[in-house]
């Protein structure tokens, strides 16, 4: 394509993708091996001192997951993308290349249950101290910031509660700070939302959700937009400025420049960590990725209609979804979710925790388990599941009280979704 | 040519046409950004002869590094540049002078005068890239690294130069 700049549904599609060059086989082939040959001693060590493009071993790179990075890359319009073997990988690693044992981190209190877990607990024993903020107000990340914080993270849509990030007020009060702004964009979907456009500097997902859509690959990736100086703050990284020992000496920033976070997170944190995403599953999201589009239109579409429905309904006490014009987070939506608010979302019931379980046991199409992002519909009881690890105060501050149910509403047929959970409300 | 953003076919063309390069400010040092790219693009089968009155008289990666340009006893058709934005004026002048076709100027350097004296005598001008990123990226190889390379097409990957 000459001189246009290809739209959203075309990168999907192509973006990272060409016909083999050898067989001239038109989808990207699966490379199920472990290692790549070197023609010879001085090839190899070319690789290994990171001074030749190539594949060494498919814990750091293989042809089919860098396929998937760069078509997410394109996506997310970034410079560079590092896959990983969940989303929970892609933190870990996007944190080990930022931090230093004693370092902090601001992240938003409205998270995904398992990254408060992970932050909360495994992350300290990297000596990686968390301090959680309520996001509504941008500022409390300003009156939180604290001289060893080397990053802010947030979700751009907040799983389970629907709440929506306020990102470029947010990304301000980093730059303000000299911090990076990590957005975890994996319930809304590169389709729904672009978080570099709005200032974000490093794009987390678990592409196991929306991104896959199948409900078949777990899978991650970090999505680095190149526009973020490492060396000009009064923060240090020395990752990626400092000379790194296990490279000779190699100083990743002054060489990589604008993708110097991406080269040093495959090279040093997957290298090292090992979390690497396999062949066949980076082969099923780059199949499930080319209908994103597609799929998330009929995903909001749906759930829209499914939100209505519940918010007129006597045995629901309150819906949180943002696509409904009187929810709090409406306004929030339309600026950064402007093709809807996703499919993801929590209602309440009335009669607590035991309808809700009494719900997630009664329905006959949803399948009751603990994913989102999938094209089937799936229902969740937090308190009772994905949340448990919490106390009673994280519960009601990650918005997962024991009244709550959480929907990932699926593309099928939208009046047997709505009939489905109106026959299991019934039996509550 | 519009210095903020290059059509992929005047860089290709560039990569295509160029066979010896002197690389000014090349380094000694195995782990300086500049011997990645001098040996990368040796691989790739450029002839590079680096510059560095600092290392005159020594050889780096099998080449003799010299003064200056002007020392260089064989033609040269790319000046590449691994030096500040301010330094560039008399090497874009000794370019010209020994009759190289294109100034190309890495990653961080830009100097609009300089690049405008060597395209009116007559020189292409990249300024701010790297020949080692711009040939990963037209010929796919960096997208193994997770790059976004920003090219789409349905056809087998280029050849760059062969």
């Amino acid at each position: 394509m000459s001189n246009r700049k290809p739209g959203f549904e075309t990168l999907a599609i192509h973006a990272g993708a060409a016909p083999d060059p050898t067989t001239g086989a038109r989808i990207t082939p699966i490379f199920q091996t472990t290692a790549f040959v070197f023609d010879d001693v001085d090839h190899a060590a070319s690789l290994f001192n990171l001074q030749a493009f190539g594949n060494i071993y498919s814990r750091l790179t293989n042809p089919t997951v860098s396929v998937f990075e760069e078509r997410i890359a394109a996506l997310e319009g970034g410079r560079a993308a590092v896959a990983t073997a969940s989303g929970h990988a892609a933190q870990l690693l996007a944190f080990h290349t930022l931090m230093e044992p004693g370092d902090e981190f601001l992240a938003s209190r409205r998270l995904y249950g398992g990254s408060i877990t992970q932050f909360s607990h495994s992350f300290r024993k990297f000596g990686w101290n968390v301090i959680f903020v309520d996001p509504d107000d941008p500022q409390n990340f300003a009156r939180a910031m604290t001289p060893k914080c080397k990053a802010i993270f947030v979700e751009s849509l907040a799983n389970p509660g629907g709440i929506v990030c306020d990102i470029a007020a947010i990304s301000e009060v980093a730059h303000a700070a000299g911090v990076p702004l990590i957005v975890d964009n994996t319930m809304a979907s590169p389709w729904l939302c672009r978080p570099i456009e709005h200032g974000a500097d490093i794009v987390i997902h678990s592409t196991t959700k929306f991104i896959s859509g199948h409900g078949n690959s777990m899978g991650g990736v970090i999505v680095e937009a190149g526009k973020f100086d490492w060396s000009k703050g009064p923060r240090k990284y020395p990752a990626l400025t400092e000379p790194t020992p296990s490279y000779h000496g190699l100083r990743f920033y002054e060489t990589f420049g604008d993708m110097a976070f991406a080269v040093a997170t495959r090279a040093v944190g997957l290298r090292d960590l090992g979390p690497t995403m396999a062949p066949l599953n980076a082969f099923l999201s780059l199949a499930g990725v080319e209908t994103l589009p597609l799929r998330m239109e009929r995903h909001c579409q749906n759930a829209q209609k499914v939100a209505e429905f519940l918010s007129k309904h006597p045995k629901v006490a309150w819906v949180s979804y943002a696509g409904l014009p009187g929810d709090k987070y409406h306004a929030l939506a339309r600026k950064y979710l402007p093709r809807g608010a996703g499919s993801v979302f929590t209602f309440g019931v009335k009669g607590g925790y035991e309808t809700g379980v009494k719900l997630v046991e009664s329905v006959e199409l949803f399948s009751h388990l603990a994913n989102i992002g999938d094209t089937r519909s799936l229902i969740i009881h937090p308190a009772s599941t994905t949340h448990r690890q919490l106390s009673a105060e994280q519960l009601a501050a990650a918005g997962a009280g024991p009244d709550v149910v959480r929907l990932s509403v699926g593309i099928e047929n939208v009046e047997d979704i709505i009939a489905d959970l109106d026959q299991a409300l019934a039996k509550g | 040519m519009n210095h903020d953003s290059y059509p992929d076919s005047y860089i290709l063309q560039i990569l295509r046409e160029v066979r010896t390069i002197a690389m000014v400010g090349a380094s000694p040092n195995w782990n300086r950004p500049s011997y990645f790219a001098m040996k990368y693009l040796q691989e790739k089968g450029y002839r590079v002869i680096p510059v560095n009155p600092a290392a005159a008289g020594e050889t780096i990666l099998g080449e003799t590094c010299h003064a200056s340009l002007k020392d260089i006893p064989v033609p040269v058709d790319m000046v590449d540049c691994f030096r500040n934005s301010a330094a560039i004026p008399p090497i874009a002048q000794e370019a010209i002078a020994i009759g190289a076709k294109v100034l190309w100027m890495q990653l961080g350097v830009r100097n609009d005068e300089a690049a405008a004296r060597a395209e009116a005598a007559g020189l292409k001008v990249v300024m701010n890239r790297c020949p080692k990123i711009e040939f990963g990226r037209l010929s796919g190889e960096i997208g193994w690294m997770g790059v976004n390379t920003g090219v789409i097409s349905s056809k087998r990957k280029k050849v760059v130069k062969s």
